[in-house]
């Protein structure tokens, strides 16, 4: 049980790392982004219109299906 | 049981998706119908409106007499039967608002990148939603979020506290809405804002008074249907006009670079994507002051941290902890049959918002390129006839005339126009120059999007009010029939109050759902997140923090609010939230830990909501409701 703990708060952690790089780390920078354009798109405007929004659609489905796994594999699930 | 619903799930997936599949091919039959007849010169505008509102709300009242119920678990919690996508969709629904729907693409239309803290806020709230809170709700697996906070933080004081931070934030909500409804009406059907709230309250009514959530879930499955189809569908129209590109999403990168040009041609000072270009004022005040009938203050504007990203990045914090936070959204994922479908369903109800959301900014450029190309520049006389239209209703006005600030030479400068935030989606229909149909079929969006938000957070106030203070605080032996009658009655009163405080239309109201998610940033979301993973934390702790944490954040935001010479690093007071949440945190540990450890059962709450299973040595959560296990 504390090892599932473990392995989830590990997980939330990497996963949340991430969210706060694509959320927050390139506003600072968000000029010096927009000048590399690409199909049209300013990058520094496109990661805070699309960009960082993918990311958070997949890390949810990811912990979705990570934690899924992790409860079969300890036994957690209630099938 | 939970074996036999999970059984179950299949097959009442099928037959919802065959359901749904048809309602979305009979929805877009009837608009083709409609545009056809509309064509063919059968039928007026007025008429077209009052189909789409018969139809939608016709077929909102179905599926809520159809979901009636006398039974407490599918009053308050939908009997936890809903499966993980037909969730996502309602969530959708439920978190897309008026202000979704029609002012956000028109936010971004006048702030450019700033606007985008609404748009990566609004949706990366979803990341911590997923990760810290939905999997434990549902485990946990009670009625309302203030039952959350009173058994983790033992006992009816931080209950009621809780219920009563959950009735502020979701009744300004929900008048915000209830004032989209009748904005909407009176466009839809030319009727009078008073008629439409009414209106549209009794919208409201027919699906949550008879079938409480149950209804209310099935109700906002629909709604995201008509609100998402009726968003897309004139934006990708625009974008086939003006670049032959179906896909607007990826087009609009052209849109932005004709801006850029368009921009630069005009020697226009604004720069659509430049970041952070907007400066702090006490507009907003002035502007409430006004419509109230106080003697407004004076206008101040403070440039000092114009070109600094601190703003924008506490904005983007407090809407994100503000969404993890809200009341209504927490309580969908008690409606899940499962941990494990709870953690699938936030991953769908943001993909369903994602449709929207990134499409916005497309919506935004492209009516951005076509006024900048098409009206900006062009003789007063010749300009398109839909500025006529709009300028008519006042979200439009164009002030060359000297009179007006204007230079009166006859020709439109950038600075001589003026748009309200309203009109880019209303508008797109007829600068796209499509039929009155997909205006109608916007229109109809539009009210699905503000009566789904409404019936979602009518449910969370009677729920705080019958559930948490009357049946929790006050009368722990009534019966399920009173409970449920008293539910229903708090239905009415609470939409009845709700159209009371909407009736002036005031844009106070608007103000302070912004602020609703520095509120619920600074006083649930801590609270939420230290209970689940820190269990220490204790009730005194809680209570003090959320105190603390809403103290700090109200003192800020009334005092930028009217003085924007009052900030720290240029936040304004829509952000204000990022600094109560710090407090709260640090309240709650320093307090929880200079008094005693929370009791053994507490800590064993926690430990049980931390595992996805059924424990084996019986620590049952629900034993306190008693409530009969609903019969599928």
């Amino acid at each position: 049980m504390t090892a599932y703990w473990r392995s989830n708060l590990r997980l939330i952690a990497v996963l949340l790392l991430i969210w706060f790089a694509v959320s927050y780390l390139p506003v600072p920078f968000a000029e010096q982004l927009n000048r590399i354009v690409i199909a049209g798109f300013p990058l520094g405007y496109y990661i805070g219109a699309q960009g960082a929004l993918i990311v958070y659609v997949v890390l949810i489905f990811y912990y979705a299906w990570r934690m899924n796994r992790l409860d079969r594999e300890y036994g957690l699930d209630d099938d | 049981m939970a074996v036999a619903q999970k059984r179950s799930i299949p097959v009442w997936q099928n037959y919802l998706a065959r359901r749904y599949g048809l309602f979305t091919i009979g929805l877009i039959i009837f608009s083709f119908i409609i545009g056809l007849l509309e064509y063919a010169g059968v039928l007026g505008t007025r008429s077209i409106g009052y189909l789409f509102l018969m139809l939608t709300i016709g077929m909102y009242a179905l599926i809520g007499i159809m979901s009636r119920t006398k039974h407490l678990d599918e009053y308050y919690v939908a009997g936890r039967a809903v499966p993980a996508i037909a969730n996502g969709m309602a969530t959708g629904a439920d978190w897309m608002s008026a202000a979704s729907f029609i002012s956000m693409a028109g936010t971004l239309w006048l702030l450019g990148y700033d606007g985008l803290a609404y748009i990566m806020g609004w949706t990366g709230g979803y990341v911590l939603l997923a990760l810290l809170f939905a999997p434990y709700i549902r485990k946990f697996g009670q009625y309302t979020i203030p039952d959350f906070v009173g058994a983790r933080y033992g006992g009816n004081r931080a209950r009621v506290v809780s219920s009563i931070a959950a009735i502020l934030i979701s009744f300004t909500y929900v008048t915000a809405q209830v004032s989209g409804v009748g904005i909407i009406m009176s466009r839809l059907v030319g009727v009078d804002y008073k008629i439409g709230v009414v209106v549209g309250l009794l919208g409201v009514l027919v699906c949550s008074f008879l079938g409480g959530m149950k209804a209310v879930t099935w109700t906002q499955v629909a709604q995201y249907i008509i609100l998402i189809i009726a968003y897309l569908v004139p934006v990708t129209m625009l974008s086939l006009a003006l670049t032959g590109s179906p896909i607007p999403q990826l087009s609009y990168g052209r849109a932005l670079q004709n801006i850029d040009r368009l921009e630069r041609e005009l020697g226009l000072q604004t720069q659509y994507t430049k970041p952070f270009t907007t400066g702090l004022s006490n507009q907003s005040a002035i502007d409430s002051a006004k419509q109230i009938g106080l003697t407004p203050p004076e206008l101040k504007v403070v440039n000092d941290w114009k070109g600094t990203p601190w703003n924008f990045l506490a904005l983007l914090a407090c809407l994100m902890l503000g969404t993890a936070g809200l009341p209504h959204i927490l309580i969908r994922f008690y409606t899940v049959p499962s941990v494990k479908e709870s953690r699938k369903s936030v991953g769908y109800a943001l993909f369903f918002i994602f449709l929207l959301y990134f499409t916005a900014p497309a919506y935004a450029a492209f009516s951005r390129w076509e006024i900048l190309q098409n009206v900006v520049g062009q003789r007063i006389d010749q300009l398109p006839a839909w500025t006529e239209n709009y300028a008519r209703t006042g979200l439009l006005s164009i002030n060359d005339d000297p009179a007006k600030g204007g230079n009166g030479d006859g020709i439109l400068q950038f600075n001589e126009l003026k748009i309200g935030g309203d009109l880019i989606v209303l508008a797109t229909p007829e600068i796209a120059g499509l039929p009155y149909t997909v205006a109608a079929l916007v229109a109809a969006g539009g009210l699905a999007a503000a009566l789904s938000t409404a019936d979602g957070l009518l449910v969370v106030i009677a729920s705080a009010v019958a559930h948490d203070i009357f049946y929790k605080t006050l009368r722990p032996n009534a019966s399920q029939r009173t409970r449920i009658a008293v539910g229903k009655a708090m239905i009415l009163v609470g939409a009845s109050a709700a159209a009371l405080a909407a009736m002036p239309k005031l844009a106070l109201i608007a103000q302070m759902v912004a602020w609703a998610f520095s509120l619920a940033a600074a006083s649930f979301f801590p609270i939420l997140l230290l209970g689940i993973f820190w269990k220490r934390a204790n009730g005194a702790g809680a209570i003090a923090g959320m105190i603390g944490g809403l103290v700090v954040t109200i003192s800020y935001m009334v005092g930028n609010y009217f003085d924007p010479a009052f900030n720290i690093l240029g936040i304004s007071h829509v952000g204000a939230g990022i600094f109560g949440m710090p407090v709260n945190f640090a309240l709650t540990i320093i307090v929880s830990l200079l008094t005693q450890a929370p009791p053994l059962e507490i800590q064993r709450l926690v430990d049980s909501l931390r595992r996805p299973d059924n424990e084996p040595e019986g620590h049952d959560l629900r034993k306190d409701t008693g409530e009969a296990v609903p019969a599928h």
